[in-house]
């Protein structure tokens, strides 16, 4: 099928160059970066095109094509109709060396300024331990090969020179993303994000995404998620550190905080609470710890501290606020607090809470549980649906899908309300607040069962 | 004489892989002054092309592995042609290398209870391979990349400096190794951006230039394996071994044409992919050889147990070493019975759900989707042999990477031994992490030793070496680069590929006598800034006098061993199992001479069984092994042997 394409490549360096017109032959099967080999091997034999692997594995034939950023090497010829003209010019966001090639050290040194993966320094090599579901998240961004794409058609820097100091571009977006997701590192990324990089410049649209070769969702699970984060977090440590930590999850935040048992973690809290009753960190502990043991009621009363405590610092007193809000639910949930007793306070902490939270979708599943406390079944899903949506850790997402799956349960949809609750079983099997909903949800006939391990191992 | 730009190092590595990487993170942790020299980008080498994995015996998914075994497998993969004590110490600290990783924010994907998983490979007895879906090739460049970055991070806040102790010189190739009297003093290369000429004053100079595949037409290498290290440390005095063995991988893409030998990965046969001829016959069952029937299945019922029961079944024959499977493919498309390309059909499509081949596979499945409109969930892909890696390269002492000059050191795909005559899928990545590490610290206790008396370069060799490098850009109405660079590639893919003849040898290496006259009168057009046809002009000398080392080394040996296979000499040959053969330079060609291999000490031969190794080794060599009691002193070892016979 081979035909003559018309091509138009632009030839020159930064101080000069122009479009320059070839007809070159095109055969079945080839790509952009294939016809630039063949003008290279019989018509400018000095046509200066970066690439390496061919197989959009290495990101380095970066250009634009007609217009838009592609790779040479994964954009087929067969994408154009015979008669197109096909122009190639340099990425226009970056200096050029000569022809197709331009000078992309802009991005090496954003690459220094972020800084590296931060160990946990007590770990012996060989004695990382890490979840599959916790480490896919950063796993998307570590496929980033590279190719700088997203930095040339991000339009803070694109036409926009001045910028490039005090912006990092997306690939830097996702790069801190993705160590502030890393279930090991302890730095606090948002806000070296917010304060250092720029994060504040991006206002989301998404052009990043949609050039990404490797369809990784820069905006949707990157920039967002992050913005969000620095709204809720800024300047207080504390709540960072509870977001490194699954939010809600007693038994995990334990096993992170003192990598013992929640027993150990109450009687360590309750030691520390005895010389300084007013030490929030230390009833975060407790409550959590509590909360693991499946003692809601007992945990609301360290959450009911915990707020009286948290000062003035407005994301402080969010945390608390909606910790509390969550433990009062749970133990109305499990039958340990009566909902008339707690109603007001329910109402007035989620009230408070949510007056203080930048977005909509924080709260959700919370929101959800009251709804399903108070048997507005429909109301309890939907938010719980909404509330998985965002979820960023496994154990905030586990905790959703039994609301969820309780609420689709009392609305007779069992198949449904039964694959949530084996989800949610697999995500996190310790949950304490299974215990209670399993025998409600017996009664109903939804049994969830894990799905296999196999799924996600290897092996 | 144009303007020169002059650097002074403890260390220069040439070459940004993995091995080159990771060699200069040692020669820096270890207090040396390191240049990263590199062809391309900084993260761009070819290292980003491994998809399978890294091999290491953590014993993560089966507790029985260790590295006895990881050393036994390697070995048999290698036909017993492998330097013994390589594979030993890659086989021990394979998993240290791979756990280090972690420490510098590699995410590996993890097994359910938290540890680093493991995939099973062609030749690997457990699963033994760390991975990160099928991109770990990737995850090992960046986390270098990034580990790099963070030393000079580092050196930025203790010295101010960020490039101080550490600094990459990207898209610079070396031209020329330099030497003072029979040691190494330095290299010299040129910039692509602008053309400059780079003097690098350095004692020590470590190779880590990977492969030679752009030699041949049908390649899944990128541009940059030119065989660049291969020739710099011939032309620099030092030895290479065993060239005659490439690998051809079996499964590279071959269509559409553009994209014929890009890699498609093992892993796809790891994870239950099946290999079928055109009249739709899992082939594989044909073409267990001897040496491995004991570890194979027969059937495929017992082939498909293997995945879910590895002990009660014996390993599918689509697992076999590479060497064999691309042999069986090569044999059933001359037999008529490929698939409409020219290759045989990877069938994973009836094997797996779409859902976990998306997830288990997802390169491969965007691979084939944007490049031959191949839905790999729906149907099966049609793959063939693609030259994939060379076995061969610098001879070097294994515990300290050094080549036999002073000074010059090689690690990665650059350097020999190791493999034997083929290499098992995923002990590269492990290679690159275990001897880029022990070139790193080899190359920095060399420079010790030094002292204060350090060789010097001098200003006629840089003079002699810029001349040669802008020769091309000075003659005028010679041969166009890129049209014998196109002849070497069919040279080498018709005479030189997976089954050779005395006959085509012969003939290959007239053409390349040819070649190379004509290399000598190569003229391009255009300046030195970032001109591809200069580059290529350049490369071309390398490139060629490579396929000469390994087209003499094939023609010499007159047996068929892994990746070396003799049309005129089909056997495997116990005599020529002891035989290493060494490549140095004569006149303006490749002699080739013999040299005993290092015979394996009796405590790493008695993890074998005897049985196995009486289809290797001569009956002298038979008749001096160690009486079998021996293996009774060691009951791990013993253990390790009747897994085996049991598996």
């Amino acid at each position: 099928m081979g035909y003559n394409a018309r091509f138009k490549v632009w030839r020159g360096d930064n101080t000069d160059g122009d479009l320059e017109d070839f007809t070159v032959e095109v055969n079945e099967g080839e790509v952009v970066l294939d016809v630039i080999h063949r003008l290279q091997a019989t018509q400018t034999p000095d046509l200066a095109v970066r690439w390496n692997c061919k197989a959009g594995k290495c990101g380095s034939c970066s250009a634009e094509i007609n217009g838009r950023p592609r790779l040479l090497c994964m954009t087929r010829m067969s994408a154009f109709a015979e008669d197109e003209v096909v122009s190639v010019t340099p990425l226009r966001a970056f200096p050029v060396v000569k022809d197709l090639v331009t000078d992309v050290s802009f991005n090496y040194e954003k690459a220094r300024q972020v800084p590296a993966f931060a160990p946990p320094p007590e770990l012996a090599l060989g004695e990382y331990r890490m979840d599959q579901l916790d480490v896919e998240r950063s796993q998307e961004f570590r496929k980033c090969i590279e190719c700088f794409l997203c930095q040339d058609t991000c339009h803070v820097v694109r036409d926009h020179e001045e910028n490039k100091e005090s912006f990092a571009g997306p690939r830097f977006f996702i790069r801190l993303a993705e160590l502030d997701m890393h279930p090991l590192d302890v730095r606090d990324r948002t806000r070296e994000a917010q304060e250092t990089h720029g994060l504040g410049m991006c206002n989301i649209t998404k052009c990043c995404t949609e050039v990404c070769p490797e369809h990784i969702k820069i905006t949707d699970n990157a920039i967002i998620p992050m913005k969000e984060r620095v709204v809720d977090t800024r300047y207080d440590p504390l709540v960072w550190l509870g977001n490194k930590i699954p939010r809600r999850s007693g038994a995990a935040a334990s096993r992170s905080l003192h990598s013992g048992d929640v027993t150990t973690a109450e009687a360590q809290a309750r030691g520390r609470l005895r010389q300084k009753p007013t030490d929030t960190t230390a009833l975060t502990t407790l409550q959590q710890a509590l909360h693991g043991q499946g003692r809601f009621a007992d945990a609301a009363g360290a959450s009911r501290s915990r707020v009286e405590h948290a000062g003035r610092v407005r994301t402080a007193r969010q945390g608390a606020l909606a910790a509390h809000a969550w433990e009062l639910l749970c133990a109305v949930e499990s039958g340990q607090l009566d909902l008339d007793g707690v109603e007001d306070e329910i109402a007035t902490t989620l009230q408070q809470a949510q007056r203080l939270t930048s977005t909509g979708t924080v709260l959700a599943g919370t929101h959800a549980l009251h709804h399903l406390v108070h048997g507005r079944l429909a109301e309890a899903a939907e938010h719980a649906r909404e509330a998985i949506v965002w979820d960023r850790d496994r154990a905030t997402r586990a905790d959703d899908l039994v609301t969820l799956s309780e609420g689709l349960a009392g609305l007779g949809e069992s198949e449904e309300a039964a694959s949530a609750l084996a989800e949610s079983q697999s995500l996190w099997p310790d949950n304490p607040r299974l215990a209670g909903v399993r025998s409600n949800l017996d009664d109903m006939n939804v049994h969830g069962r894990p799905t296999p391990a196999a799924s996600v191992d290897e092996g | 004489m144009t303007e020169i730009e002059r650097h002074s190092y403890d260390v220069v590595v040439i070459g940004a892989g993995g091995a080159g990487l990771r060699a200069a993170i040692e020669a820096r942790l270890l207090g040396k002054r390191t240049a990263i020299v590199c062809k391309s980008l900084f993260g761009k080498a070819h290292t980003v092309m491994a998809e399978g994995g890294a091999a290491a015996a953590m014993g993560n998914v089966n507790s029985k592995d260790n590295w006895q075994v990881h050393f036994r497998d390697t070995n048999r993969g290698g036909k017993f042609l492998n330097n013994w004590r390589m594979t030993e110490l890659h086989a021990k600290e394979a998993p240290d290398r791979v756990w280090e990783l972690e420490t510098y924010g590699a995410l590996f994907d993890r097994t359910p209870d938290g540890r680093i998983s493991q995939r099973n490979f062609g030749g690997h007895e457990y699963p033994r391979l760390a991975h990160v879906g099928d991109r770990t090739g990737l995850e090992i460049i960046r986390t270098l990349q990034q580990q790099i970055v963070s030393l000079q991070q580092d050196d930025l806040r203790d010295h101010r400096d960020a490039e101080g102790m550490i600094k990459v010189f990207a898209e610079t190739t070396i031209t020329s190794l330099l030497k003072d009297g029979d040691r190494m003093s330095g290299a010299v290369g040129y910039t692509r951006e602008n053309g400059t000429f780079v003097v690098f004053e350095a004692p020590a100079v470590i190779l880590a230039t990977g492969g030679i595949g752009k030699s041949y037409k049908v390649t899944s290498n990128s541009w940059e394996y030119t065989g660049d290290g291969h020739a710099l440390a011939m032309k620099a005095g030092a030895t290479l071994l065993n060239m005659e063995f490439v690998q051809f991988h079996p499964t590279g893409m071959v269509w559409p044409p553009s994209v014929k030998g890009i890699l498609v990965t093992e892993s796809v046969r790891g994870d239950g992919g099946v290999l079928k001829n055109s009249e739709g016959k899992r082939f594989m069952f044909d073409y267990v050889p001897a040496v491995f029937r004991k570890q194979y299945a027969e059937t495929e019922e017992e082939a498909d147990g293997w995945y879910d029961d590895p002990s009660g079944n014996r390993r599918p024959p689509e697992l076999l070493p590479r060497d064999e499977v691309a042999r069986a493919i090569n044999s059933e498309v001359k037999a008529g019975r490929g698939s409409p390309s020219g290759g045989v059909f990877l069938d994973i499509a009836s094997r797996l759900p779409a859902e976990s081949i998306r997830k288990k596979l997802p390169s491969m499945y965007h691979q084939f989707t944007e490049l031959a409109d191949v839905d790999i969930t729906a149907q099966p892909m049609e793959v063939g042999p693609t030259c994939h890696y060379v076995m061969g390269g610098v001879e070097v002492d294994p515990d300290t990477a050094a080549a036999v000059v002073p000074g010059l050191f090689a690690a990665g795909e650059v350097s020999g031994g190791m493999h034997g005559s083929n290499r098992l899928g995923g002990n590269s990545l492990s290679d690159l992490l275990v001897f880029g590490r022990r070139a790193g610290e080899g190359a920095s206790a060399y420079v010790d030793a030094l002292g204060s008396a350090r060789p010097a370069v001098t200003d006629l060799d840089v003079e002699d070496a810029h001349r040669a490098a802008e020769a091309p850009l000075t003659t005028s109405g010679g041969e166009n680069p890129y049209a014998i660079h196109a002849d070497l590639q069919q040279t080498m893919n018709d005479l030189v590929g997976i089954i050779r003849t005395a006959s085509e040898l012969e003939e290959a290496l007239g053409r390349l006598e040819e070649l190379k006259a004509r290399v000598k009168k190569v003229s391009v057009v255009g300046n030195k800034v970032f001109n591809p046809g200069w580059h290529l002009a350049l490369d071309l000398p390398n490139m060629i006098i490579v396929s000469e080392c390994i087209a003499r080394s094939a023609l010499m040996r007159e047996e068929s061993r892994g990746g070396h296979t003799r049309d005129d000499f089909p056997a495997m040959s116990a005599e020529w199992r002891k035989v290493n053969l060494v490549c140095r330079p004569a006149g303006d060609g490749v002699e080739v001479t013999r040299q005993p291999l290092l015979p394996m000490p009796p405590e790493l031969l008695s993890l074998f069984d005897r049985e196995e190794l009486n289809k290797y080794m001569t009956d002298e060599e038979l008749a001096i092994l160690p009486p079998e009691t021996e293996r009774e002193k060691s009951p791990e070892m013993s253990q390790v042997n009747s897994e085996e016979t049991k598996a």
